[in-house]
């Protein structure tokens, strides 16, 4: 066995979970704040993905320079989705919001199939198809400057939590919604922000994944799935174990790929979150109920 | 003036009635030789394999004309099955309800076998355009007839041509490795790989089968676990979109095999290949029944096919188009030689069918009592400047082979 291939699959693994985790962080936050269950997660980051292809072909936007213009029109987009709809639903049976989002999740592939057709957009880009070379080790620059824009969105979006006013606000908005209701802190505007936020997040993981892989309607149903996964097994409402669960089930996929099949990576992915219900149902590092 | 006058008899009476009775009869009769065969079309025009179903689709919206300029008559419904084998069998249900007296299919083999269940039952004649997994005609069915090679057919010839290749380039190739999607067509190439290799008499050890998921957002691991074995040759099975996303790959991590050869798939040669990919797209070789550009039909075809599809080449979309042609061919001539659309005579016609001049290089297409069309050969194509070229067999190349590859540096 070639230690050093090994070490590249795991590398690989790393750097595509960090992505992973990214998406999979917005799922997270929504729910934690909003309580309510983004069905059409996957769905905005293949949206993310098609504008990031756009501004890609018609200004020649590196994707890891488009996030930013992506990752705030989806944050107006998200906050005015959970002022005009979602809020309506906050209140009602989980079954509803279901509907709610899961029809909002046909809506925008069918648009998407509409618009783009089903045929899979690559972004040819300067480094798509260059590596670092490290000895015997090659690591995509693609990839590797895909993790590292979703390392720093990250990193945002946990020091804007943490150091600031708004952020402090939403986290106790999360930890008690009455509490935070009887001290005055506007709840609906705070669960918009976090909506906001969350899409935000979704908006920068779907224009960090162009990179590595090409935009296609037929993604969506995969990422929220794979969202769903990630947050289940890091924890759900916890930012941490978002990006810890999207790189245990990046590094583990790799593994799995390259140990026993590649078409068996899914089974395996799939194996752990049964395994982590199981064994630990609040998740990685999410806290005991 | 009464002498004009004939005298009404029991004779003349007899044949006045025959005369009214076949001049009643013969709008009928012309009725049934000029009204149009109505054929479903059921192809997957969306869903991962839309860009080889849109393929077959422009070669269905051509074959109409085609078809009439030969003196046959048609009429095509045009149905999408959004690369899923359950919407492939219920359209086609609805399909015979509406009318359908033919149905032509499925570009892949899982969408076909759930047809096949259908058009069984309902006695419809189902004429596979492309689909090469050995079932289809190893089940019994008697609606269903195959003018595409099996797997084990495609595999066979492929690896024929793959030592043909290796004599012609003097490759001195000891390894390979195959890859292939774990698709219903992948995993039937899978089987006659594992079964025909042994004996193929090739000079290469197989070190490897690996099946990936033809979905999978990219193949960085799968081509990680190929380079640690470091094959001289890569065999692949593979559609458009994995096949773009394994040469990507197999760039980034600068693996570069001798040669890269498909012993009988798609995605190679498809448009999306080629723009994806750029100058990275040539040198592939692909083993696969080809249009023969010699034959009056197939320039009747892509005379056709050019002025309605400016913006696609007739030289990429030959293979798609011309079986799902073919496969309407096979359904139009029947119907011309039965004289009628009920599902058993005009399925007789099907098996019975011998048509000489036809678009993809071949003997006759005829059927065996299974269905299948057993003698339909492959060629070696090779891409350079982003176009197919026929490489062999001789008598029909228009290319030598390049093998070994060029190298990846210098050619984006």
């Amino acid at each position: 066995m070639n230690i050093a291939i090994v070490v590249n699959v795991v590398i690989e693994g790393v750097l595509t979970g960090l992505i992973y985790g990214l998406m999979a962080l917005g799922l997270s936050v929504i729910f934690g704040v909003v309580r309510v269950v983004n069905f059409a997660h996957g769905e905005f980051a293949v949206v993310a993905m098609y504008a990031a292809y756009l501004l890609f072909v018609n200004f020649g936007l590196d994707p890891i320079v488009s996030l930013f213009p992506i990752a705030a029109v989806f944050f107006f987009v998200g906050y005015a989705l959970q002022t005009v709809l979602i809020n309506r639903f906050v209140d009602r049976s989980e079954h509803e919001q279901f509907i709610l989002l899961v029809g909002l999740a046909i809506v925008i592939v069918n648009g998407l199939l509409m618009i783009f057709g089903p045929d899979a957009r690559p972004t040819n880009l300067p480094y798509s198809f260059d590596s670092y070379a490290i000895g015997p080790l090659f690591v995509d620059k693609a990839r590797v400057y895909a993790a590292v824009g979703a390392l720093v969105v990250a990193a945002a979006l946990f020091a804007f939590f943490r150091y600031t006013s708004i952020g402090t606000a939403i986290r106790a908005c999360a930890d008690n919604r009455t509490g935070a209701a009887v001290v005055g802190l506007n709840i609906k505007r705070l669960y918009a922000l976090t909506f906001g936020l969350g899409l935000a997040c979704v908006g920068a993981a779907g224009a960090l994944m162009v990179p590595i892989a090409d935009a296609s309607p037929l993604l969506s149903q995969a990422f929220t799935l794979l969202a769903f996964t990630i947050v289940i097994v890091g924890g759900l409402g916890s930012m941490a174990g978002a990006l810890i669960g999207g790189v245990v089930i990046g590094v583990s996929e790799a593994l799995a790929s390259f140990f026993m099949a590649p078409s068996m990576k899914s089974m395996v992915s799939f194996a752990l979150l049964v395994a982590v219900l199981v064994l630990r149902p609040q998740g990685l590092m999410g806290r005991r109920i | 003036m009464t002498g004009i006058l004939m005298q009404p008899n029991r004779r003349r009476l007899l044949a006045g009635a025959v005369a009214s009775a076949a001049t009643l009869a013969a709008p009928a009769i012309g009725r049934a030789q000029s009204a149009a065969l109505k054929v479903a079309v059921v192809l997957p025009r969306s869903g991962y394999l839309a860009p080889a179903g849109q393929s077959c689709h422009r070669g269905a919206l051509i074959a109409p004309k085609v078809l009439a300029d030969h003196g046959y008559n048609v009429e095509l419904v045009h149905i999408d099955s959004e690369s899923n084998a359950d919407i492939a069998r219920t359209q086609t249900e609805r399909a015979i309800d509406d009318g359908a007296q033919a149905v032509v299919g499925a570009f892949d083999s899982g969408s076909s076998l759930a047809m096949a269940q259908v058009c069984e039952q309902r006695q419809v004649p189902l004429s596979v355009n492309i689909g090469a997994a050995p079932q289809l005609t190893e089940q019994g069915y008697k609606f269903l007839v195959r003018n595409f090679p099996t797997g084990g057919m495609l595999v066979s010839n492929g690896l024929s041509l793959i030592k043909s290749l290796l004599d012609v380039t003097k490759l001195d190739a000891r390894t390979a490795v195959f890859m292939h999607a774990n698709d219903t067509f992948g995993t039937a190439q899978r089987a006659a790989m594992d079964h025909l290799f042994p004996t193929a008499g090739l000079p290469f050890t197989l070190l490897d089968s690996i099946s990936y998921d033809p979905k999978a957002q990219d193949l960085s691991v799968e081509v990680t676990k190929v380079r640690s074995l470091n094959p001289d040759l890569l065999l692949v099975v593979t559609r458009a979109a994995d096949a773009i996303k394994l040469v990507r790959d197999m760039v980034r991590q600068r693996f570069e095999p001798k040669g890269i050869i498909s012993p009988g798939s798609p995605g190679l040669y498809d448009e999306e290949f080629y723009q994806a990919l750029g100058p990275l797209s040539d040198y592939m070789l692909y083993n696969l029944p080809w249009a023969n550009p010699k034959a009056q039909m197939t320039q009747a075809l892509e005379a056709a096919f050019t002025p309605a599809n400016p913006t696609f080449r007739f030289a990429v979309e030959c293979f798609n188009v011309g079986f799902t042609f073919e496969a309407l061919l096979v359904v139009a001539a029947a119907y011309k030689t039965a004289g009628s659309a009920t599902g058993v005579e005009l399925m007789q016609a099907v098996r019975e069918t011998k048509i000489a001049d036809h678009v993809m290089i071949g003997p006759p297409i005829q059927f065996d009592e299974k269905g299948q069309n057993v003698g339909i050969p492959s060629a070696a194509v090779q891409n350079r400047h982003k176009t197919p070229a026929v490489t062999l067999p001789v008598d029909v190349a228009t290319a030598m082979p390049v093998l070994p590859m060029p190298g990846w540096q210098g050619r984006t």
